[in-house]
């Protein structure tokens, strides 16, 4: 099975518009979900379809109030941007090790749709969207659209993930968590992204996502509504109480060989906790 | 398949199966000091720069990587030509097994080159895509400091 290596993002689309190929990027995940035995080369279902050397899928970007990263920007390289919001710099620096950070991509993460997938609770708190490309046709999808369960995303075969945008977020108070076995090298057992934005003692924004509690990454609109424009004074350890037990019925994990379920919703719920006390003591 | 690759500063030819990772083609061709552990990207003894920047090579497909350049911890330095990196590595008595050094040697030069003086904390994240099962690390970090400071000396 002879893969093919594209010049351009047009040929790339074009391949896909006439036979089914798997798009290879940095190629983490790929390798080890298809790895066979020693000297074996892994086992893909379809031929590849290289594009990490693809010009037109790299690079940072700032236009009109928007950040945009294009999907075959490198982990490594995200990190280092100055014009990535501290809450997704934090996230992939703690994902996996320098060696895999410089090969693995924003992209392939994305459509990995890992309950696991770091990158995924900041971009959901950023209201980030997925622009897919196919040969005749562009989408724009918000992640948590895009994110439909594990290993399930809304791209079809013949799409390309382009670029993840956002605008740039305004916020007082920012929270990432990621709690691993160790620091590198150790996928989540749960992890915790929130932004909020206080302005003379209004609560103006509040926005949290949790990963790997739940088949995809949590976000609940409605929640967030309920302090949404809420006086400071009004958060009080009794509300905070209620915020965290209209959570808690969201927050469905396994028991894995990472963790187990009690341990994952305990500690998510302290973390939330542990954002609002920080909110309200400024 | 047939590819240029630009190894340890020489252009080579290689043929290789289009589905090979980086890691089975180059120690098929004779660069058997990459090493290969665990074949998951969790040990970092397949670590090679590709250009100038480390990367697990056994989660590489050999194709997406054509015409780069890729350095093996022996073209940082060789058995008569050591790198001051692994003169260290030796002096500090950072070696037992040796199965994790190339790796570590390849890992602490992208580091350097970065960042000359790193302190603990950066030596540490630089590695920590690296295990080793025998020194306990102590001696590891310590052999970094002292590379660190050979190569300011050398200026190399
Ligand atoms: C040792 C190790 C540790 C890891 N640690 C972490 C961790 O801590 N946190 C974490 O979240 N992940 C971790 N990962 C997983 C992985 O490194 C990341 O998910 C990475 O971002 C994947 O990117 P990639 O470019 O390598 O993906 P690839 O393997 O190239 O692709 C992954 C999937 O996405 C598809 N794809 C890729 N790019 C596109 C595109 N532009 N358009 C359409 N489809 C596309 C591919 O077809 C494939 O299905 C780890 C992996 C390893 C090996
Ligand atoms: S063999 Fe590549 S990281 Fe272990
Ligand atoms: S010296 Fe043996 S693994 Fe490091």
């Amino acid at each position: 099975m002879e893969g093919l290596i594209p010049e351009s993002l047009n040929e790339a689309l074009d391949a896909l518009s006439k036979e089914r190929f798997i798009p290879v990027a940095g190629g983490t995940d790929l390798m080890v979900r298809y790895k066979r035995w020693k000297n074996l080369t892994p086992a893909l279902p379809y031929p590849p379809l290289f594009i990490s050397q693809l010009k037109e899928l790299k690079g940072i970007y700032r236009e009109n109030g928007e950040i945009i990263i294009k999907s075959a920007t490198e982990l490594s390289e995200i990190e280092k941007s100055p014009l990535v919001p501290s809450i997704l710099r934090k996230a992939v620096s703690q994902m996996a090790s320098p060696g895999i950070r410089n090969m693995g991509t924003i992209g392939g993460n994305i459509q990995n749709a890992s309950p696991a997938g770091d990158t995924l609770p900041p971009l959901y708190v950023l209201d980030a969207r997925v622009v897919l490309l196919s040969k005749n046709e562009r989408r724009c999808l918000y992640i948590y659209e895009f994110i439909k369960g594990p290993g399930k995303t809304e791209r079809l075969d013949n799409e390309i993930i382009y670029e993840v945008r956002f605008k740039i977020p305004t916020h007082t108070h920012e929270f990432y968590r990621k709690v691993g076995t160790r620091k590198a090298n150790a996928l989540s057992k749960l992890s915790v992204a929130a932004l909020a934005q206080l302005n003379e003692e209004v609560l103006e924004d509040f926005r949290i996502s949790f990963g790997a509690v739940a088949p995809t990454p949590i976000r609940r609109m409605e929640i967030e509504e309920r302090i949404r424009g809420k006086a400071l004074s009004k958060l009080d350890d009794h509300l905070i109480d209620e915020i965290a037990h209209a959570y808690e019925k969201h927050i469905n994990p396994i028991t894995d060989q990472r963790s187990d379920k009690t341990y994952r919703k305990k500690v998510t719920l302290r973390l939330l906790k542990a954002f609002l006390y920080q909110i309200r003591s400024r | 398949m047939k590819g240029i690759f630009i190894i340890n500063s020489e252009k080579k030819e290689l043929e290789f199966e289009p589905h090979k990772r980086l890691l089975d083609v180059l120690r098929e061709n004779g660069y058997t000091e990459v090493k290969e552990g665990c074949r998951e990207g969790e040990c970092g003894a397949c670590v090679v720069l590709l250009d100038g920047r480390p990367v697990n090579s056994c989660q590489v497909l050999a194709a997406s990587v054509m015409e780069r350049e890729i350095t093996t911890s022996k073209g940082i330095g060789s058995l008569h030509n050591p790198h001051p990196i692994q003169e260290a590595f030796a002096e500090a008595g950072a070696v037992q097994c040796g199965f994790c050094t190339p790796g570590m040697v390849v890992s602490t030069y992208a580091l350097l080159s970065e960042n000359p003086t790193p302190d603990d904390e950066d030596i540490k994240y630089a590695l920590s895509g690296n295990i080793c099962r025998c020194t306990g690390y102590v001696k590891i970090i310590k052999a970094v400091k002292l590379a660190s400071k050979k190569v300011k000396e050398n200026g190399k």
